[in-house]
This record gives C-alpha cells, sequence and structure tokens, in this order.
C-alpha cells in the first residue's frame, strides 16, 4: 500500500514537473496598470512596456541595449538626397498575431503603415477620435502633423513618407514606441463590429508576445507568438504581476512571487544585491538631473550670477548623500554615453571663496532666493528636497540666502513655467530615443513655456540646435552637438547635477535580459533557466 | 415602518446631490489639471493646451459642467475615464468586488473579534485582560495602515514565508472570473489549491484592513457593556440569581448592541477609507487603488463619479443598518 502510494506522489510529481517544464513562464513585477493597449494614444513607460514593446513592431528598432537604428519591420529604406523622402522596403511575409478574437487573412502591408501614422494625424480619419479625448500627444509632441506631407503607398511592401522639412531624428523616432504598426484589417473587422473599443482593450501585433488576458489593476498575461518574424521566444507565458509599491515588489522578488522587478526604491538596493539568489543588473542612465535658472529674471539674467551660484554646489556631496553612489556629477546636458558628448567640457569647479567674489564683482549682494524641490522620486533624482537642502547650506555658505519651495506635482510644473518664476527650478529629463536632439531641445527656444525651465533663448544656441536638425551626416552634427555643449557649458542656464544610474534587480534563473538606455522593459530574447 | 423607511429615504436625496458637487469641486481644488497631468514632463504647447481644454469642455463655466455631469448621472452615465477611455461604471464594477470581498472578510474578522473582547474586557473590567485589549486597541487604531502592512509582508512573507506578498492569487490559476469574488470564483474553477491560494492571498490585506474597526468595535462594545452592567435591571436579573452568562448574553449584550451596531455601520466608510492604502500596499486590484490612480492623474471623471458611487454605497449600507435598529429596538421606528 506505502509503495502504492509512493508511486502515486512520484507520478503526481513528475507530472507537475513536466506541466511546468512544457510552459517556461516569467513574471515581470511592473510599476504601474497600462492605460490601455494601443501603443500610441499613452506617453507612460509602463504603457509600453504593456503594449508596444512586447506586442508590437515598428519599422526601424533600437538595437537592443543601445539606441542605434536596426531593420524593423522594414528591411531597408533609402533617403532622398534632400533629406525629405524616406522610402521603406517592408520585409515580406510578416504575421500578425492570431488570437482568439482576430484571424488575419493576410500579412503585413503598406496599408498598415499608412493606417498606424494617418489614425493619429489626420482628424478626418475614423480612427482619430476612436478613444474620446484622445490627443495623440507622442505624435503631436514629437511634431509629427509639422513634418509630415504626406504618407505614399509605392506598392504592397514599398512605403514612402515625404517631410515638409529635414528631420535628422525622423528614423529614430520611428523607432520610438507611439510609432507601432497596427493592423488596418482588424481595425476594419471592428469597424464592420461596430466595436473600435476593443483595438485598445484586445490588441493584435507583429510584436513577440501576443496578448491574452488582462485583469485590471492585476495581471497581465502574454504568450509567445508563434509567427514572429524575429524568431519565437524561448519563454512562453509572460505575465506582469502590478505592483505599485517599490519595497513590496522586491519582497515578492525575494519570495520567487516574481522573476524580475522595475525600478527599485534606492534603500532596497544593498538588500536585494545581498539576496543570494537574485542579481542586480545597473546601467548608466539617458538621463540628466539638472536645475534650471531663470534666465530672463534679474540677477540670473547675468552670467556670471548663475557661474557663480553653480560653482558653489559641492555635487560630490550631492552624489553622496543622495544618489548613494548610484549616479556621476554632470557636467553636459545630454548624458556621457550619448554620441556627440563633449569630453573636453569641464565642469565648474566647486570653490566657494571664487563663487563669493564672483558674486561680489557682479554687483549682486544679500541674494535671496527660492530653490524649487520636486515632490516625488524621479530616475534622475530620487530626492529633490534633500538635494534642495544640500544646495541651501551651500549657497548660505556664500551668503545666498534660499527658501525651499514644492507643490503638488503638477501644480509643480505649471507653476515652474512662469514667466517670472521665482529662482532655480529643479527637474530633469530621460531621453526618449537617443538622439541628443531629444535632450538639446529642452533648452530651445521653441520649448518656452513648454520643456525650456530656463526660459533661455540664445541666439547662437538655437542656430547650433536647428543646424544639429537640417543635417545628416553623423560626423557633422556631433562637431554641432559639441560645439552647442560649450555654449550651453559658457552661458550656463542650468545647474548640471547628476546622471543617475538604472538598477533592475532580478532572479539569477533569468538570463538574456538587457537592460535598455531608453528605460524601456523589453523580454524578447529573455529566457528562464531552471 | 413604511414611513420610516421613506423618511430615511428623503433624506437620501439632499445628500447625494451635496456628495455629487463636494466631489465634482473637491476634485477641480486640487492644484493641477487632468491634461498637464497626462503630458507628463515632455509638458503641452499652449495652444495644444488651448485646445484639449476647449475639447473636454473645461473652460466652460463650473454650474454648466456641473449641471452637464449631474445631468448624465441621473441618466445612468457616468461618465469615461480620461486616462483609460474606458466607462467608469464598467471600471467601478469589475474592481468593486475585489475591495468588497476584501472588505467584508476584514469587516467579518473586526466583528468576530472585536465584540467577543470588549464584552469581555467590559465583563472583566479592570483586570490584566481587560487592560491589555484595550492597550491593543489603541494600538491598533493609531497604527499607521501603509507601516502595518508593510510590517506584516516583510515579517510573514519575508520572513516566515507564510502568506503571499501580494496579489488576489497565485499566478498560476487563470480563469476567467465569474462573480469577481475570487473566493467564489476559485471555488467555481474546480482548479485544485486555487480556493486556498485566495484565501492565503486574503489574510494579510484582511487583518490590516480589519485592524482599525476591530480597535473601534472593542472599544465601544466594552463601553456599551459597561453602561448596561450598571443598569438596575441587570442588577435585578442577577439578585433574581440567573446564570451569569445569561445575564450577559440576553440581559445585557442585547441592550448594548444598537450603539454597537451603529459603529459597525459606521466602520463601513472607515473601510472604504482604509481599503485606498492597504489596496495599494498589497496590489489589491479593488476601488481604492483605482481612486487613488485617478487622484493622482487627475481624472477629474473617475474621481467625481467614484466618490459618488461609494458614497451611494455607504449610505445605502447606513440605511439598512437604520432599519436594522428598528428591527432590533421598536421605539426607534416611533422616534
Amino acid at each position: 500500500m506505502k509503495k502504492k502510494l509512493t508511486f502515486a506522489a512520484a507520478l503526481l510529481a513528475a507530472s507537475v514537473l513536466g506541466g511546468m517544464a512544457n510552459a517556461k513562464q516569467l513574471v515581470y513585477c511592473s510599476e504601474a496598470s497600462p492605460a490601455g493597449f494601443d501603443p500610441s494614444p499613452w506617453s507612460g513607460g509602463n504603457d509600453f512596456d504593456a503594449s508596444s514593446r512586447t506586442i508590437y513592431s515598428r519599422l526601424v528598432e533600437f538595437e537592443h541595449g543601445k539606441t542605434t537604428i536596426t531593420p524593423g519591420l522594414a528591411e531597408s529604406w533609402t533617403v532622398s538626397d534632400d533629406g525629405l523622402e524616406y522610402t521603406f522596403k517592408l520585409r515580406p511575409g510578416v504575421k500578425f498575431q492570431t488570437t482568439d478574437y482576430f484571424t488575419p487573412t493576410r500579412d503585413l502591408n503598406a496599408d498598415d503603415v499608412i493606417f498606424s501614422f494617418e489614425r493619429q494625424w489626420k482628424k478626418e480619419n475614423p480612427w482619430y477620435s476612436y478613444l474620446e479625448g484622445t490627443g495623440w500627444e507622442y505624435f503631436t509632441g514629437m511634431g509629427f502633423p509639422d513634418l509630415l506631407k504626406e504618407i505614399v503607398k509605392v506598392d504592397d511592401l514599398t512605403v514612402k513618407f515625404v517631410l515638409n522639412k529635414p528631420e535628422v531624428a525622423f528614423l529614430p523616432d520611428l523607432g520610438m514606441d507611439f510609432a507601432s504598426i497596427v493592423s488596418k484589417e482588424y481595425a476594419d473587422q471592428l469597424d464592420k463590429a461596430g466595436t473600435r473599443q476593443q483595438f485598445t482593450q484586445k490588441p493584435v501585433g507583429t510584436g513577440p508576445f501576443q496578448f491574452v488576458d488582462y485583469q485590471v489593476d492585476a495581471v497581465i498575461r502574454y504568450a509567445a507568438w508563434d509567427g514572429y518574424y524575429g524568431g519565437r521566444q524561448k519563454i512562453d507565458d509572460l505575465i506582469f504581476a502590478i505592483t505599485t509599491d517599490p519595497a513590496v515588489r522586491a519582497q515578492k522578488l525575494k519570495a520567487g512571487e516574481c522573476d524580475i522587478m522595475s525600478y527599485p526604491a534606492p534603500a532596497d538596493i544593498a538588500g536585494l544585491q545581498a539576496d543570494p539568489n537574485l542579481k542586480v543588473d545597473e546601467q548608466e542612465g539617458l538621463n540628466i538631473g539638472y536645475m534650471a535658472y531663470n534666465t530672463t529674471q534679474p540677477p540670473f539674467d547675468k552670467v556670471e550670477v548663475r557661474k557663480a551660484l553653480n560653482m558653489a554646489v559641492n555635487k560630490q556631496a550631492i552624489l553622496d548623500a543622495v544618489y548613494q553612489g548610484a549616479g556621476q556629477a554632470a557636467i553636459n546636458p545630454i548624458p556621457p554615453t550619448m554620441w556627440s558628448y563633449n569630453k573636453e567640457i569641464k565642469d565648474d569647479l566647486y570653490d566657494p571663496d571664487a563663487a563669493k567674489k564672483m558674486l561680489t564683482d557682479a554687483g549682486v549682494t544679500d541674494l535671496s532666493m527660492k530653490i524649487w524641490a520636486m515632490p516625488v522620486s524621479r530616475p534622475y533624482n530620487p530626492n529633490a528636497q534633500r538635494v534642495a537642502e544640500l544646495i541651501q547650506a551651500d549657497y548660505a555658505k556664500i551668503g545666498v540666502k534660499a527658501e525651499i519651495v514644492s507643490y503638488e506635482w503638477t501644480e509643480y510644473r505649471e507653476r515652474g513655467k512662469a514667466k517670472d518664476r521665482d529662482g532655480a527650478f529643479q527637474l530633469g529629463w530621460t531621453g526618449d530615443n537617443g538622439d541628443p536632439d531629444n535632450f538639446l531641445f529642452l533648452l530651445g527656444c521653441d520649448a518656452i513655456g513648454q520643456s525650456n525651465y530656463a526660459i533661455w533663448c540664445n541666439q547662437e544656441f538655437e542656430a547650433l540646435l536647428q543646424k544639429g536638425k537640417a543635417t545628416t551626416d553623423v560626423a557633422e552634427r556631433t562637431k554641432i552637438y559639441e560645439e552647442a555643449q560649450v555654449v550651453f557649458k559658457r552661458e550656463a542656464p542650468w545647474l548640471t547635477i547628476a546622471h543617475s544610474k538604472v538598477f533592475m534587480p532580478m532572479n539569477k534563473k533569468v538570463t538574456g535580459f538587457v537592460m535598455d538606455p531608453l528605460g524601456i522593459h523589453r523580454f524578447d530574447g529573455v529566457d528562464v533557466t531552471e | 415602518m413604511l414611513r420610516y423607511l421613506l423618511h430615511k429615504l428623503a433624506l437620501i436625496v439632499p445628500t447625494v446631490f451635496g456628495i455629487s458637487l463636494a466631489a465634482f469641486a473637491f476634485v477641480r481644488l486640487l492644484p493641477g489639471d487632468p491634461i498637464t497631468a497626462l503630458a507628463g514632463e515632455r509638458g503641452v504647447s499652449p495652444e495644444r493646451y488651448a485646445e484639449l481644454v476647449e475639447r473636454f469642455g473645461y473652460n466652460r463655466p463650473y454650474v454648466v459642467q456641473y449641471l452637464e455631469y449631474i445631468g448624465r448621472v441621473l441618466t445612468g452615465d457616468f461618465g469615461i475615464s480620461l486616462a483609460t477611455k474606458r466607462p467608469v461604471l464598467g471600471e467601478f464594477q469589475a474592481l468593486f468586488p475585489a475591495t468588497l470581498e476584501l472588505a467584508t472578510i476584514a469587516l467579518i474578522i473586526a466583528v468576530l473579534i472585536g465584540i467577543p473582547a470588549g464584552i469581555f474586557a467590559a465583563v472583566k473590567r479592570g483586570s490584566w485582560f481587560d487592560q491589555a485589549t484595550m492597550g491593543v486597541a489603541l494600538t491598533g487604531y493609531s497604527m499607521p495602515i501603509f507601516w502595518w502592512g508593510l510590517l506584516l509582508i516583510i515579517f510573514f512573507s519575508g520572513y516566515l514565508g507564510w502568506t503571499p506578498v501580494s496579489g488576489r492569487i497565485g499566478l498560476q490559476y487563470f480563469f476567467k472570473p465569474t462573480t469577481g469574488f475570487m473566493l467564489i470564483d476559485s471555488l467555481i474553477s474546480g482548479k485544485s489549491g486555487a480556493f486556498r491560494s485566495a484565501a492565503s492571498h486574503l489574510v494579510l490585506p484582511a487583518i490590516v484592513l480589519a485592524t482599525i474597526p476591530l480597535a473601534v468595535i472593542a472599544r465601544q462594545t466594552r463601553s456599551a457593556m459597561l453602561e448596561v452592567l450598571g443598569e438596575d435591571y441587570v442588577r435585578t436579573a442577577r439578585a433574581k440569581g440567573l446564570a451569569p452568562r445569561r445575564v450577559i448574553g440576553l440581559h445585557a449584550f442585547r441592550n448594548a448592541l444598537i450603539p454597537v451596531v451603529t459603529t459597525i455601520g459606521l466602520q463601513v466608510g472607515t473601510l472604504m477609507a482604509g481599503a485606498i492604502l492597504t489596496e495599494t500596499i498589497f496590489s489589491w486590484p479593488g476601488i481604492g487603488k483605482w481612486m487613488i490612480d485617478a487622484i493622482a492623474k487627475r481624472d477629474y471623471v473617475v474621481v467625481q463619479s467614484g466618490l459618488l458611487i461609494i458614497a451611494l454605497i455607504v449610505m445605502a449600507v447606513n440605511l439598512i443598518v437604520d432599519v436594522l435598529y428598528a428591527v432590533i429596538n421598536p421605539r426607534i421606528r416611533v422616534q
């Protein structure tokens, strides 16, 4: 009897283990619920992770872990000499996912590409307003409505984009999430059925994973898409366990309830690194934390004053106390991992005495000002309040009285844009597409009232910015941007604080995960070893 | 009884309007707005901002916006979420069972432990048990939910490994929800181990959510019992030689029940408020977490409609409690 029971138990265990071995599963503890699964209307990183990077593909892709462009759904392309026409040759035989709610009858073609962009662009397109109040903010924010002249179907597998003006960042832009290619055939099917809303709830793409199920605010399930043009994935099931609190995500990872997690709290990193079952990958973030002076308001309209204030700040103390070793001092407005970073530029020397003298020479005495501190932790600045306190103490040493102000997050950004804003404003930026222009535009004259919190419009810098946008040759662009960084450093509209490191803790059994400089979480190529 | 019920219902109508107005005003009083919140750090140009304000109708007078909103609500249309573009009522219906399940279990725990603890503390007034119970109750009442939840997770899930960290059920169990109540759905699914998994996921969040109501109920039961135990009729019952258990259970407790039932009814509001933090810590996909996300995104439609729906539910529960009074104590109907 006992032998029989042992045999039965062994059989059960074998079948369970066998079942487990058949389906390889990766659980990712993600930080927030996606607003939807259409890759284009939303702009959150968590929205992109859950839709565009798992379910969809684009004409061009960022090389895994890099910011260089590689062929995606387009196997090749040509650019006209004037930089106004981009002709893409589509990869033949690309399959849209077959699900229980959609069975494609044809492969990807030029109609899908045109539809993917026109629905975000042309107000007369019925899909432009299929979601109430959708503004297609990324498409608009990247300037596509003004940039695109027309998109032409040359033949089934050839599509031509005609631009109104040359735009060197056009290719990297097409690798961004909003430019994901959706199925026109699926859209037409939903149109006929009168169920357009389903487009964002039950997605269909050409990416490495297909959508299986979403339990709102709890779990998203995907399965490897057998017909993926890049080859079937090694893991069978990909699960996003939505866990908003970073401390709880860390606990789940330690308890084995998930295999990999996003955005650990700085305080948890040491504990995660010490766990024998876990490893913590790290990477220089493609970001910058800065403090922008209001260059239109006296005395910050004087370069000497801004320089003096920069020289008064002990950045190393900030790096030690706030970034806790997970960051490096920022010198330029772009991170050192980005091409065209000017290595020749030296940072303003930390010298309180010289700073004090410079202020006096500039005729500024008894300066009182405000330091703005963000109320939230961001990847580029984990604790703006603490940074503000350290700067406040540094300023006190040169006789500048600083008052720290903070507001609720949306209100903070809104008030920061005011032309008569008093004081220096902390904020930061994480790159979208690996192009230097994607950082330097923050200081462009057009960005005043939006993302140019220094309210700084320098004609020399602006001319270089515009020249860089209109130049296709990378070597030439590099020179232009290196020069722009010189102008930036000389004029000092910002105190460049730090570039932070980004951490990705995961179970040691996870292999093949590559950290992405753009902050994307991609699971193609990932495997789980038993 | 019918007159009493109608009287109570008549009181609800102005309350609903008051709450709808408060919810409408509250979300607009918050700094920021949905357009800026949704645009994120990239920002939105002044022209685009103006265009979107026009499209959403936020440039119209508040009175017009409110009247349009309330007009829609009266036809059962609670609007579309600005963030997810899904109907608010649909989202609420999908998420509410999770909150209701958690709150129900938490309330059961609070009542089953709180009432006996309160009775016993009153009967043994001044004893070590009384002092310990009331001390623990005070601690529980003062405990910040966020900290308490995290502490339990670290100890029971992290250190001892007895309970799962968060979620509603193990990820290996995948079935379409039938009722939305995981305990029931896991049973219906017929999958072995699913119910046990769902129950184990409920333990910590239910304890955390039950803590404050439990403390309040225990303290209220104790004080109500003490008052009743000093009444003449209790002394008479004792003098007649009735068994102490009968005196406490039948004569004292029944009469002490009215304020306790009131307190339990009022705890529904506390549970809804507590659910916001509990759900956030335990990644519990309920309406608490939903409201927090909506407030962060300045999703006016979800906040104003969500608050209204929750208020309607709390009022409905309080109405039921009022009716229960009348059943327990007929004099209330006359008053």
